[in-house]
């Protein structure tokens, strides 16, 4: 056994340069399923910003828009305003628990197929293969001299990187205004600076992650692998190395010479040669595993040409792992997915979704919130009457003028009016011009008798005039001096 | 740390970081090279940040750092940016009579704005955080009574010149007779003054006491008061028929008051803030309970004029 002082001294650095990872060229069913949930984000990243929906003339016609500016969030027919954010955390929930579902379910599938980590690596990655060659040609001209084809292919591929990673960063700034006006603006010069600065960190930030730092960004910076494996279980689905069938592992070869004496791996190293990341599957799941499936791939297309079953990198639950080594034959897939775990998170999504849809549906656009003055809390009228102040705060949310009448009930005797008009103009109903898409705020003063509890409840309510009747309503409180004072 | 058991793990080629906790040991394996220079990074970055900025706390300030940057620097500037941005509406402001304000909205809303942040500095003090004054000591700015008048301009002329200011001459001045203290009345017939504002003011049904009140009051009250008790604002003198008593109106309130009269005092703010302010100030008074006749106010008598 070695001491300390010799173990500092000899053994391997503190830091550690990267191993390049050169996957090879793969087809098969997952690498096709790649390819399509690729393309699928992709063209979604890319061509939503475009998509138009017209909603009048008050209102933008981005189909999907994130408005900071003006404090609006359009997608499609559903218009956010700020205080109506709990439907974005409720996206965010679904999407939490969406992601509890699937990581239940099916492990890192998020990690190896949607994450845009790894659809741009893998983009980036297939880049090398058109530039460089596959994994051979890629490790040959990575270890060679620098020659003027080595410079030239290193110049021509990160040209593409950048042409790549800036009609990304491109691509993010399209949600934040309107994409046609920005892009003229933008090759015009005439765009806003942060525009500018958004683009160009998100060029540098999509060249340098998905050009160089590809899997080390899974393995050393990103937080959810090591939150996924406390969240997946022994029934979920992980990509798993057969070893009960596999070992120990020998070349065809041997295993003629030796029959009987070997299993079923190969020892043919496509697994290793197709990873992403670089790992070996065979020594076990481990936290630089995406589950992108592309070994399964290799080791299908390996065991076909050697005629051997396929599966023996399969996916698998630990369950089933277990069972399979014990000689049994593991659950069918359907009972793997549909268990009460991935059912009751299932339940929950569907519940939040559609009391987000409900709630949608019954949402007024015609919003009021009151805000009892409280400095002073009443104030003594000249005859005797108790005058309370509250400021409205009207948000008309849809995209045309509106009228409005603001009326008080539960109060008897009360009469209001605005800042606007003198007590002379007091009603019981006052009568609002909205803008459109707009928020007004208007003080309001109630006046009532002073005989009365020292604290009364009471409403306030808002009425559409014009066409939609529907409003909104407040309870608030009248304060009035208390007996004696 | 001779009990640290440091070996080399045979799977990984990676040595152990020595430590064992229930049979489970740690791989000490290398950082990454990108981290070692990330690393390097932030040390550049701290240094140069030292000698740019001020960093190092020393006895009474910290170094200065190169650029000569300050936190008050920035306050400086931004003041200055936001004064260069306010100045249209402020000039705006400045060029329109007070009266002429409420046909333009906008102007009177920033001048509303304006003024409740000149409030806040200047007047919570006495008149409160809201305007509603102080029970028996400063008037409330939120009700619909005005001992001086209510329309824009006369609230203009009371911030400005202040309220029984001895070293200005214009100041508003009344001055209710100490009608005990001095001797005019005595306690009895105070009482029965004191009974027949209660009546005027419905808090007490007529008596014989309140019957003699109205004969004293006539003789020593309604010059200033009016024959009714209905106030009389050239000389600031309250409406006493209303439900709003500055000093209280309870037989003790009202005895005190007629013994010894408090006559308040404000100061005038004519010399200590310049007319655009004192104009804000003046709107947004008149804005806190709706001030007097609406949007269009009219001038109670000759309002800033006529006073002495």
């Amino acid at each position: 056994m070695a001491s300390p002082e010799d173990l500092s001294g000899q053994s391997a650095p503190l830091y550690e340069a990267r191993k390049g990872v050169y996957p090879k060229a793969v087809n098969g069913p997952f690498r096709r399923f790649k390819w399509a949930i690729m393309a699928v984000t992709l063209a979604i990243y890319y061509g939503t910003p475009w998509i138009r929906w017209d909603r009048g003339p008050y209102a933008p016609d981005q189909a999907v828009l994130v408005d900071l500016a003006n404090r609006r969030f359009y997608m499609f027919q559903i218009e956010i305003w700020p205080h109506e954010f709990y439907y974005v955390a409720g996206l965010l929930i679904m999407a939490g628990i969406g992601l509890f579902l699937v990581t239940s379910a099916v492990g890192r599938a998020w990690c190896g197929y949607a994450c845009p980590q790894t659809v741009w690596t893998d983009l980036f990655q297939h880049v090398d293969r058109l530039v460089d060659g596959d994994r051979n040609a890629q490790v040959r001209l990575a270890n060679g001299p620098w020659t003027a084809e080595k410079l030239t292919k290193r110049a021509v591929k990160y040209s593409i990187y950048l042409t790549i990673a800036f009609w990304t960063g491109g691509a993010w700034i399209m949600y934040f205004a309107d994409a046609p006006t920005l892009t003229a603006d933008f090759w015009t010069g005439q765009a806003a600076l942060v525009a500018y600065g958004t683009v160009a960190v998100m060029t540098a930030t999509t060249f340098i992650l998905g050009g160089f730092m590809r899997e080390q960004v899974c393995v050393y910076m990103c937080p959810w692998p090591r939150i996924q494996t406390a969240m997946m279980d022994e029934k979920s689905l992980l990509v798993t190395y057969k070893d009960w069938r596999g070992e120990p592992r020998g070349s065809v070869k041997k295993a003629q010479a030796h029959p009987g004496g070997f299993g079923d791996c190969i020892d043919c190293n496509q697994c290793v040669a197709v990873c992403p990341t670089g790992i070996d599957i065979r020594e076990g799941p481990q936290i630089g595993c995406i589950t992108c499936a592309l070994c399964i791939d290799a080791c299908d297309g390996a065991m076909a040409q050697v005629g051997r079953p396929r599966g023996l990198i399969d996916y698998c639950t630990l369950d089933d792992a277990a069972t399979e080594k014990a000689g049994g034959t593991g659950q069918p897939i359907r009972k793997t997915l549909l268990r009460p775990r991935t059912l009751i998170y299932f339940g929950v999504w569907t519940a939040i979704g559609a009391a987000m849809l409900f709630s949608l549906g019954q949402r007024t656009r015609l919003d009021l919130a009151v805000q009892h003055e409280r400095s002073p809390l009443f104030v003594q009228l000249s005859d005797g009457h108790i005058r309370n102040n509250y400021t409205l705060k009207l948000r008309n949310m849809e995209t045309r003028p509106r009228r409005v009448a603001v009326s008080v009930s539960g109060l008897p005797g009360a009469v209001l009016w605005t800042d606007a008009g003198s007590r002379e103009k007091a009603g019981q109903r006052i009568e609002l011009a909205l803008p459109a898409d707009s928020v007004t705020s208007v003080k309001l003063f109630v006046a009532a008798p002073a005989i009365g509890p020292a604290r009364q409840d009471f409403t306030i309510g808002t009425r559409g005039l014009d066409g939609d009747p529907r409003g909104d309503s407040d309870i608030i409180q009248f304060d009035r001096p208390e007996a004696g004072q | 740390m001779a009990d640290l058991k440091q070996r080399i793990d045979e799977a990984t080629g990676t040595s152990t970081v020595g430590h064992e906790w229930d049979g489970i040991e740690e791989l000490d394996t290398p950082m990454p090279r990108w981290w070692l220079w990330t690393f390097y990074a932030t040390i550049v970055w701290g240094l140069a940040y030292v000698v740019l900025y001020p960093a190092w706390p020393m006895v009474d300030s910290a170094t200065k750092g190169v650029l000569g940057w300050s936190s008050r620097g920035d306050l400086a500037k931004e003041m200055a940016a936001d004064a260069k941005r306010r100045a249209p509406t402020v000039n705006a402001i400045a060029a329109t009579a007070i009266t002429d304000l409420p046909a333009k909205p906008e102007l009177m809303q920033a001048a509303v704005q304006g003024g409740g942040a000149a409030f806040r500095v200047h007047c919570v003090q006495c008149h409160g955080a809201g305007g509603a004054g102080v029970k028996n000591l400063y008037p409330s700015l939120t009700d619909d009574d005005w001992l001086w008048g209510g329309d824009l301009a006369t609230i203009e002329y009371t911030v400005t010149h202040g309220i029984r200011n001895p070293d200005h001459k214009a100041t508003r001045t009344s001055l209710m007779p100490a009608f005990g203290r001095d001797g005019i009345l005595d306690a009895a017939q105070i009482g029965d003054v004191v009974s027949f504002v209660r009546t005027i003011s419905r808090q007490e049904k007529v008596s014989a006491s309140s019957s003699r009140g109205a004969t004293l009051f006539a003789d020593n009250c309604a010059v200033c008061h009016g024959a009714g008790g209905e106030g009389g604002r050239q000389v600031g003198a309250p409406k006493l028929t209303d439900a709003i008593w500055l000093y209280g109106g309870d037989r003790d309130s009202l005895t005190a008051t007629i013994t010894q009269p408090r006559n308040g005092v404000m100061p005038r703010w004519g010399g200590r803030l310049d007319p655009v302010t004192i104009k804000m100030l003046s709107a947004y008074v008149y804005a806190l309970g709706g001030g007097e006749k609406g949007l269009a106010p009219v001038a109670e008598g000759a309002g800033a004029d006529g006073q002495p």
